[in-house]
């Protein structure tokens, strides 16, 4: 067969031999034996691999906990839980913690891991020239003391009550000076995976680490693959490419999903506050009417039902919905499209506003972008829709507050503190808030805090600084014999270490 | 079957002149189908393509009774969106088409009348354009402008300059070399009037047939940034957009990405019809090869 | 035949430093500032202040272009922002995915369009070449992005014979990578198979107009017979340059397909290149795609020149 065709169509055509055995002589499935590794789809493929040198989520969500560890990791409850540290002392006024370092613990090359990589980690992360995404984690520091090989001590030049949780990050990860430097390619860290292979563009690999201090991990291969099409994520579900996408992309797929006992779905939480941002500085949003009256006209089930499929919490601040200092104020500003042309009206722009809305990539916010859009020209405002690429959006708006209108999911935990920046794109400046978050800084009594952070919730939900949207559902899908993930999102991360196949 | 030659060639040319007659049938016909649905998407739809606010409760309806194409993610009438997304595509190619047109006809005009490094620059401008690869160029600069539609039509008008500049120079060249141009040349007529008066008439044909083929090429290129979200924005409705916001549901609701998909295929084949029969009807050339026949 | 090419050469380098600068000016005045992209939302001021340092954004217009330039000129493309890896090596992984698909699909669209073609020509005003002429022009009205939809749903979604994209690598064997590439490969091969089947039968109906055919059908040989074995090697001619002018097509023009079936190809890479501001790699890569278009065309106008001596005298 081969040889007639490529005689039929003459020598130059000898390749079409080669694509007719393409088609006919594929390779055959693996037998369906007990599987020890795993597929993991990730929407966004990491710049780098050093969590210490880039903020992209994606780095944490390849390398945290599974590569590299800090002193402290944070659980799947977002509780904190000892990691390198394996347990620590705090002075009565709070301003020296003296951690107790695991013993017999080495890097994936060999070397071993002692205080001073502590000291080198944290002292390189908050220099004059770190290039750490997050430095503010590090500013309360003032000096990292070495006491001994397996002792730490760290001296903080304030009070802060959730150095703890920092020291947990991603960017507070332990790294080893000889290591450091190339991290970024060709990660090093104490985990129990080791990098093995970056095929860029498509996937990351790792592999089980032997020599891990705790207990091993049970899966021997890992492999995370960058799919940001949603079509092409789904797919690549169906046809089982895919062992787990964690963070599936496309709610409107889910229930497909669900149909199929091949998969699990499991929503979770995010710490994803997604709102929709206003310029506080720009006219005629340093008016509160108008923002006011933007709050009462957005729909949010309308929005959660459009964009998310019903997958997503509403909110009425900045503040996720499953931590115990929630408060639910959803009801201050309800959706009433009159009351929201009476204090248009008021504020005097009863014939209406021209305003722009700049939406970054994801869909939460296009398709929140094109439905609150129609909200809003229900009560008289046009909003001009702009999509932007992430590296546009944060130029303009974020940057240069270069917007009226903006959708965004802030995906940090327990950030609320952002609403207390001079700098901040939403150009709020309110002396109440600060003080709010002065005192919370300096307060280690968590009954006291869980008050504070009640005040500042209310405060920038009284000023309707945004409009709140709703908390960004973890929509996890995966193969229903895989176990051990994640449902829940405390920290972007997707830690592998407890992930077995069932059977 | 020795004798076949004889006879050949004539029936070829009589039955080829009636297949392309067709073609320009067909293709004119539907041509003017889709510019009619754009004309009136102006003043009717069957139902508003962006109501307000978006009636959720209607979303991914499949084609029956009220909505003939079946409604989208938002509830919105998928075949009123694409009354609409005509009239976006026709008039985004359209005025790329004018750009190319507009600014590239007088330059191939001016080529051809004045020769020397004028030309030769022209020339090399459009092969510089030409170097990149045409969809790269419009992604470079709808990432430079932002996206929107009318930057889109910034981005394939560009490519469309040299497209007219080219074909214009090359059939004015031959032309300025006949006897009716030397002999206006010889009566005193600048060369600004010669090619307004002697020139550009005995182009138009061949640009009329370049412009339909770049009028299709508008409405692929159209459709090819809107899916990569660089084209038209929301709220209008854009073909292209539409297959890329459908794609995720194409496996549970396919009317969202069928339809879309086959008004380009429907439009870009009417066109490209329209243009092979204008081709054969209007081309010099081939003209004149039927009448020596 | 010397100065030809000498003359040739010369508007070859022109054009190719006019390109490069062209490509420069625009990614400096492009929005977005890749110290800022990589250190996301939550950034010190003064850790994307000490990162702009690094990269080397700091320095002088003028001292960055020829440094780039330069750079070009001994294979060293410097250093990915985003990826920190050097964008030769960047470069060089996408080719291995990009070209091996680029030539699956022209292998395709020549395997398709040459009979179809010369079929359409042997049975030319029939209705078989109706049928063969109307199903080209369906396959160039196609979008292939959307083509490339239908396929992921029928055989990846639907019948699971193919992975519905993706590229394991060709360490995971030759046979599967190419398997990977199929379905992208078909994708781009329809409209390139169309267009190709129709020069095809237009240059084969061209050279039936030729003497030696005229000679050939005299001597008795059938009109199909003629065209197989007279008239399909003259035709060659005008059939490889639009080949020529594919592959390079095809070398860029995989942008939108490679996003369908994720493909880490170069236009993949250059759409994240630009999205995620990787300013280096975008100059780089287009850069080198119009040094591919113009050295093809160079070529071409090379073969040309050489069986055809008076295309020298043509020349600009």
């Amino acid at each position: 067969m081969r040889k007639a065709l490529g005689r039929s169509l003459g020598r130059s055509l000898g390749s079409a031999a080669l694509a007719v055995a393409l088609l006919t002589g594929l390779a055959p499935h693996a037998a369906l034996a007990a599987k020890t590794d795993v597929t993991i789809g990730m929407p966004l493929e990491p710049p780098n691999l050093d969590p210490t040198g880039g903020a992209a989520a994606a780095i944490d969500e390849v390398v945290y906990a599974n590569v590299f560890e800090g002193l402290t990791r944070i659980g799947p409850d977002g509780s904190v839980l000892p990691a390198l540290a394996a347990s620590w002392d705090i002075s009565d006024d709070g301003l020296v913690y003296t951690f107790s370092l695991r013993e017999g613990v080495t890097y994936h090359d060999g070397t071993a891991f002692d205080a001073e990589d502590v000291k080198f980690s944290l002292d390189r992360a908050r220099a004059e020239d770190s290039t750490n995404a997050q430095k503010a984690l590090f500013a309360a520091i003032a000096s990292v003391d070495v006491v001994d090989p397996l002792t730490v001590k760290v001296t903080l030049s304030s009070p802060a009550g959730n150095f703890l949780f920092n020291m947990g990050w991603g960017d507070a990860v332990i790294v080893a000076s000889e290591s450091a430097a190339d991290n970024a390619t060709n990660p090093i860290g104490t985990g129990p995976f080791k990098f093995v292979n970056w095929v860029k563009g498509d996937h990351v690999e790792l592999g089980r680490n032997p020599d891990y201090w705790g207990e091993p991990a049970q899966l021997e291969k890992a492999t995370f693959k960058f799919i940001s099409d949603p079509t092409a994520a789904f797919a690549a579900m169906m046809a089982e490419d895919l062992d787990a996408y964690p963070n599936f992309p496309a709610p409107e797929t889910l229930s497909q999903f669900e149909a199929d006992a091949r998969f699990a779905v499991v929503i979770g939480s995010t710490e994803g506050e997604t709102i929709l941002a206003i310029n506080n500085g720009r006219a005629p949003f340093d008016d509160i009417k108008v923002r006011q009256a933007l709050a009462h006209a957005v729909d949010r089930q309308a929005v959660i039902d459009g964009a998310m499929f019903g997958y997503g919490t509403p909110i009425g601040t900045h503040f996720a919905p499953h931590h115990p200092a929630y408060v639910d104020l959803t009801g201050q500003y309800s959706y009433d499209p009159e009351k929201a042309k009476a204090l248009l009206a008021e504020a005097g722009h009863g014939d209406g506003l021209t305003v722009s809305l700049k939406l970054p990539p994801p869909s939460y916010a296009r398709r929140g972008g094109e439905i609150i859009a129609q909200q809003l020209a229900a009560v008289g405002v046009t909003a001009e829709i702009a999509n932007l690429e992430w590296a546009q959006w944060i130029a303009e708006p974020f940057k240069g507050k270069d917007y009226d209108l903006t959708i965004v999911s802030h995906t940090e935990p327990m950030d609320i503190g952002i609403y207390a920046r001079d700098d901040y794109y939403f150009d709020y400046h309110s002396d109440a808030f600060k003080a709010i978050m002065e005192e919370l800084n300096n307060t280690t009594d968590p009954a006291r805090r869980t008050e504070l952070f009640q005040d500042a919730q209310r405060q920038i939900a009284d000023d309707a600084v945004n409009v709140f949207l709703f908390e960004l559902a973890k929509a996890g899908v995966w193969n229903a014999k895989l176990k051990g993930l994640w449902a829940n999102s405390p920290v972007q991360a997707n830690d592998l270490t407890g992930a077995y196949w069932e059977d | 079957m020795s004798t076949e030659p004889l006879t050949d060639l004539p029936r070829q040319e009589h039955g080829r002149w009636r297949a392309h007659h067709l073609s320009l049938i067909i293709g004119a016909a539907i041509t003017l189908g889709v510019i009619a649905i754009a004309l009136l998407s102006l003043v009717w739809t069957p139902h508003d393509p962006n109501p307000t606010p978006l009636p959720i409760a209607e979303r991914l309806k499949p084609p029956a009774g009220a909505h003939w194409f079946g409604t989208d993610i938002y509830g919105r009438d998928v075949l009123s969106m694409i009354m609409v997304g005509a009239r976006n595509s026709i008039l985004v190619a359209l005025v790329a088409v004018g750009i190319g047109v507009g600014i590239g006809v007088p330059l191939g005009l001016f080529a051809a009348a004045r020769r020397g490094w004028l030309d030769d620059f022209i020339m090399r401008v459009n092969d510089l354009v030409f170097a990149f690869p045409a969809l790269l160029l419009a992604i470079m600069i709808t990432a430079l402008l932002g996206p929107g539609a009318i930057n889109a039509i910034i981005a394939i008008g560009i490519f469309n300059i040299p497209v007219f500049a080219r074909v214009t120079r090359g059939a004015a060249l031959s032309l300025w070399t006949r006897e009716y141009v030397l002999a206006a040349r010889v009566a005193g007529k600048g060369s600004a009037l010669i090619s307004i008066e002697h020139i550009l008439p005995n182009v138009l044909n061949i640009l009329v047939v370049q412009a339909t083929i770049q009028f299709s090429l508008g409405i692929l290129a159209e459709a090819a940034l809107s899916y990569v979200g660089l084209g038209t924005q929301p709220p209008m409705s854009s073909w292209g957009r539409m297959l890329s916001e459908s794609q995720t549901m194409f496996a549970f609701a396919p009317h969202v990405a069928i339809f879309p998909g086959l008004a380009i295929v429907v439009t870009v084949l009417g066109l490209n019809l329209l243009g092979d029969g204008l081709r054969d009807m209007l081309d010099p050339r081939l003209r004149r090869e039927r009448s020596a026949q | 035949m010397g100065s030809f090419v000498a003359q040739r050469f010369v508007s070859l380098s022109a054009t190719l430093l006019a390109a490069s600068i062209v490509i420069f000016v625009v990614m400096e005045v492009l929005p977005g500032d890749p110290a800022a992209y990589m250190l996301g939302l939550n950034a010190d001021p003064a850790a994307v202040a000490a990162l702009r340092e690094q990269l080397g954004l700091n320095e002088p217009v003028l001292q960055r272009y020829l440094n780039w330039v330069g750079g070009f000129f001994v294979g060293d493309f410097g250093l990915s922002y985003t990826y920190r890896v050097p964008v030769r090596e960047l470069i060089a992984d996408r080719l291995w995915v990009s070209v091996p698909l680029a030539l699956m699909a022209l292998a395709l669209a020549i395997i398709i369009a040459f009979p179809v073609g010369i079929i359409a020509a042997a049975k030319r005003n029939s209705i078989v070449d109706a049928v063969i002429m109307g199903a080209t022009q369906l396959g160039i009205a196609i979008p292939n992005f959307w083509f490339a939809m239908l396929l992921v749903l029928a055989f990846s979604v639907g019948l699971r014979w193919f992975s519905a994209g993706g590229f394991p690598g060709w360490d995971a064997g030759i046979l599967v990578g190419m398997k990977s590439l199929v379905l992208p490969a078909v994708a781009l091969a329809l409209p390139q198979a169309s267009i190709l089947a129709r020069v095809m039968r237009s240059a084969l109906l061209d050279t039936l107009h030729e003497d030696f055919i005229r000679t050939a059908r005299a001597k008795g040989l059938s009109s199909g017979q003629a065209i197989r074995h007279h008239a399909v090697r003259n035709a060659l001619i005008p059939v490889m340059t639009i080949i020529g002018l594919q592959f390079s097509f095809l070398l860029a023009g995989a942008i939108i397909i490679e996003n369908v079936f994720f493909l880490p190809g170069l236009g993949r890479l250059i759409f994240q290149a630009i999205a995620q501001r990787d300013l280096i790699v975008v100059k780089s890569v287009v850069l080198l795609l119009v040094a591919a278009v113009v050295i093809v065309n160079f070529t071409v106008d090379l073969a040309y020149a050489a069986i055809d001596p008076r295309l020298r005298r043509r020349a600009p």
